[in-house]
């Protein structure tokens, strides 16, 4: 136990007087929450829009009516059919809504000008809840549970995700490899300590850096964005720790192949961080991914990850709604644990 | 009493390379045991083995009566192991180290403090200062410090003294003199010939394989060979007539001098004459005495 | 200049400081052209800095200088290309070919295409490395990377070379080999500036000086150095002088 102390001792030594890679590490998942959550928004505001109808009645001006109050719209009045082409296209509008009224029943079209994609696809979310809603027919799920479409609250889970891969990954893969570089590796390894306690005195000091992170982030994301406090936060700490073992299981595993710090970076940021970013469904979603990306999606943990944290955190399920997520997330976690200890044991050998 | 390392027929591989060759020799408790040969020539090797941190491909090496390979984790805490590059934490204290060290052998500081007293006790006016902003010499201390704290019965250090200067170097070896009189054996490599002298025995290797194994003295004595020194104002020239000459075996730089190496048909006053006669100034040639240096040469030769 | 002997590197009150630190304590000392020169000291006495200074890699807090006919302090920038440099921890780069490491430092010298073929084809020449110029650098053996470091470090012909340490660690047999690359080097006229802790070495040299504490304690030839400080070697002498160091770090 005295040894596992001065372990830990050690590592935490390391880890604040580097006092570069402490402040990128503290400071980081701030900017990233910031980032996400404020400047890099998915939300389209000031949308101009045009409608054309063939008859004007109450139905109508109730969906102009919901249209011109929305704060997303900026509604331009009524045009005729043959003016909308050239409308969209010397950019004086974004969208044309077309209101056909038949037997008092509505029939709608859209337009949009779709060369900013993004922008297309959330006006044309936007207006179809307006017409659903007005027609009082069916509710969209997607809205239910962020009614605004806000995307900053979106992020917190992708960003929980790629924090914990940097921070435990990264930097336990890098720290245990710039120990094999200059040797002191060897020294650990013949003192008559167990490999398993050298894992431990590795493993604990990012664990509870990694902690601090998630507290901050928490905070942050139930003050500052607003996330609403609910139950689940319970399930929520206790996913993003299975999720933050086996982030520390991946550095292990990474230290144990490669030999040098350079190596241990890239291999994790290429193997690890950029799946993350890009197949986890943390920008892209899953279900829009060809079928390939999506098998190979499904063996990325941070996707299991993302989707238990949108569950808990968004639509503030119980824990019981993640039950697949979390037993996929702890046999993952089993797995590479396993065979990291198994590979370090093996090298320590 | 087992010998205090028996290494027997060790040969290690790293795919097509051959780091050891069939290597054997043995060292006795307390001896001062030196590994003499350059970069490369399979020394840290064996010290991984012996250090027990790599297994040989074949042979056995057996460290007061254990095995390297089936008893490690016993021999850890017997051992002393000061690697090639001193490992030392940079960014922490001299105290943080020696103080990690301690723990991680579940000493205190104190218990041994005798023993690394002398290495020790120039590094005491510093305790804060960083491993990494300590000098070649210094840092070398501190790593022996270190690799002692837990009083091992047998150090092994891999080339200590490599990048240091020559006063810090004769320093470090009278510090080793003084741990083998308190009991510990000794194993010391360098790429420095000079020290050799310093140990009771040495081991020659070279290419992964032991040359010859002996007391420095028995060693130079089978040099046996037809040494000169030769000298002249222009060294260089002189070294190359000396090279073209067939009755001149081998010839190399030699401090101030040159060393020839002449068959036996070489006749020092006939070879200055010749060379007098071509040009050369104040030649001079007389009876040299070999040292380890030469005896390296000479088996490096006829490997 | 008094005498007729061509000084490639003249230093006057050379000091560097680093905070109340003085490293480089008021060095003075000329070094001729085709003299090998070596630079002797313990380790922390200084020699990296003032070297650093002499290859303008780092600007004096006092004193001037002249290296290769450039000034230390305002010609800086023009020192670099005429001076070659060698150390021990790094020379070449091992997965490069030997031909691709001296085709790229001969082009970062600015030496054109056809220049660096024929001191190509000289250098393996010379070397006898012909079958060698396809190797990759880290499957050769230490002796010939050695020279061919050598051989890349004064591929521009460059009026003095800095060899730091260049034998470290090095066996008997190729550390020798090496200095006759140096002797040859210094007869074509190259002026050698070398660092080594090989004492045996420091006799090879035409002059030695010896720095403790940051200054120049002993400078002299070998001979005359043995003779001052009555020493039948270098070693002698080194540990008589290096002796009074007070500095321990």
């Amino acid at each position: 136990m005295a040894i596992l102390k001065s372990l830990i001792k050690k590592e935490a030594l390391h880890i604040i007087r580097d006092k570069r890679t402490m402040v990128i590490t503290l400071l980081m998942p701030l900017i990233l929450l910031i980032l996400f959550g404020f400047a890099i928004s998915t939300e389209v505001n000031d949308v101009r829009i045009v409608a054309v109808t063939n008859q004007h009645n109450d139905m109508t001006r109730n969906i102009l009516q919901r249209i011109s109050s929305n704060s997303y719209f900026t509604f331009q009045g009524l045009v005729s059919p043959t003016e909308v082409d050239s409308l969209l296209r010397i950019g004086y509008t974004d969208a044309a809504l077309f209101l056909k009224t038949d037997n008092g029943k509505i029939s709608s079209q859209i337009i949009v000008d779709a060369s900013n994609t993004n922008m297309a696809q959330t006006v044309t979310g936007y207006i179809q809840g307006i017409l659903n809603d007005s027609s009082a027919s069916n509710a969209l799920t997607y809205t239910l549970y962020n009614p605004q479409m806000k995307s900053a609250y979106n992020f917190v889970p992708g960003i929980l995700g790629m924090i914990f891969i940097l921070i435990c990954a990264i930097m336990t893969s890098v720290s245990i490899v710039r120990e094999k570089e200059t040797g002191t590796m060897d020294l650990l390894l013949i003192s008559p300590i167990k490999p398993s306690t050298i894992i431990l005195g590795k493993l604990i000091p990012y664990f509870l850096l990694s902690c601090l992170i998630l507290a901050t982030m928490l905070l942050m994301a139930y003050t500052l964005l607003g996330l609403p406090v609910s139950a689940s936060i319970v399930s929520v700490v206790l996913v993003t720790l299975l999720y933050i073992t086996l982030s520390l299981s991946i550095g292990l595993l990474v230290s144990t192949i490669v030999d040098t710090q350079l190596t241990a970076l890239i291999v994790s940021a290429v193997m690890f961080m950029l799946p993350v970013i890009m197949l986890s469904g943390m920008i892209f979603p899953v279900d829009n991914m060809p079928i390939a990306l999506q098998w190979i999606s499904s063996i990325i943990p941070a996707r299991w990850y993302i989707e238990a944290m949108r569950k808990l955190m968004i639509q503030q399920l119980e824990i019981n709604h993640i039950a697949k997520e979390a037993a996929i997330l702890s046999l993952m976690t089993a797995v590479l644990l396993i065979a990291a200890i198994r590979k370090f044991q093996l090298s320590a050998r | 009493m087992n010998p205090a390392i028996e290494i027997s027929g060790i040969t290690k591989r790293y795919g097509s390379l051959v780091a050891l060759d069939n290597v054997s020799f043995s060292v006795d408790r307390g001896e001062m045991f030196g590994l003499i040969g350059p970069d490369g020539s399979g020394k840290s090797s064996l010290y991984k083995i012996l250090a027990t941190l790599m297994s040989p491909d074949e042979g056995t090496a057996s460290i007061c009566g254990l095995d390297s390979v089936k008893d490690y984790r016993q021999l850890r805490s017997m051992i002393g192991y000061m690697p090639e590059k001193f490992s030392l934490y940079q960014d922490l204290s001299v105290e943080e180290n020696l103080n990690f060290f301690a723990a991680l052998f579940g000493v205190s500081i104190k218990d041994n403090y005798d023993l690394i007293a002398p290495v020790f006790s120039q590094l005491e006016r510093f305790p804060h200062r960083k491993a990494g902003a300590l000098s070649g010499g210094m840092k070398q201390k501190l790593a022996l410090s270190c690799a002692l704290i837990h009083k091992p019965e047998i150090l092994l250090l891999d080339e200590p003294t490599t990048g240091v200067d020559a006063v810090s170097r004769s320093e470090f070896w009278d510090m080793l003199s003084t741990l083998k009189k308190n009991g510990i054996t000794i194993l010391v490599s360098t790429s420095y010939m000079d020290e050799a002298t310093r140990c009771e025995r040495i081991a020659m290797i070279n290419k992964g394989k032991i040359l010859d194994v002996n007391t420095p003295d028995r060693l130079i004595s089978t040099l046996n060979e037809n040494l000169f020194n030769a000298s002249a104002t222009e060294m260089f020239s002189l070294l190359s007539r000396l090279r073209s000459m067939p009755e001149v075996i081998d010839c190399y730089t030699f401090g101030a001098t040159l060393h020839v190496v002449g068959s036996k048909e070489f006749n020092p006053d006939s070879v200055i004459a010749s060379l007098s006669a071509s040009g050369l100034h104040e030649v001079k040639i007389y009876p040299a005495k070999g040292d380890i240096e030469d005896l390296f040469i000479k088996l490096t030769r006829n490997g | 200049m008094a005498n007729n002997v061509e000084k490639v590197i003249s230093v006057k009150n050379l000091t560097k400081r680093f905070g109340n630190f003085t490293a480089v304590d008021h060095i003075s000392f000329d070094v001729s052209k085709g003299e090998i020169f070596g630079f002797l000291g313990a380790n922390g006495a200084g020699k990296t800095t003032a070297m650093r200074m002499l290859c303008g890699l780092s600007r004096p807090s006092d004193g001037d200088g002249q290296v290769a006919g450039c000034d230390i302090i305002s010609q800086s920038e023009m020192i670099k290309t005429r001076i070659g440099y060698m150390s021990q921890k790094f020379s070449l780069y091992a997965n490069l070919t030997v031909e691709e490491n001296l085709r790229l430092f001969a082009t970062i010298y600015g030496m054109t295409d056809s220049r660096i073929k024929t001191a190509a084809d000289n250098i393996f020449q010379e070397l006898g490395m012909e079958n060698l110029r396809r190797s990759y650098v880290k499957d050769i053996p230490v002796g010939w990377r050695q020279k061919l470091a050598f051989a890349t470090a004064t591929i521009h012909r460059p009026e003095v070379v800095f060899l730091d340490e260049p034998t470290g660690g090095v066996d008997p047999v190729t550390r020798r080999k090496f200095w006759e690359l140096i002797y040859k080097a210094s007869s074509d006229g190259m002026t050698v500036f070398v660092t080594t802790h090989y004492l045996d070495e420091a006799e090879y040299c035409n002059r030695i000086s010896i720095m403790v504490d940051g200054k120049i304690s002993a400078l002299d030839s070998p001979a005359a150095l043995k003779e001052k400080y009555h020493a039948s070697t270098i070693d002698e002498v080194f540990r008589i002088v290096a002796n009074d160091a007070k500095r321990n770090e």
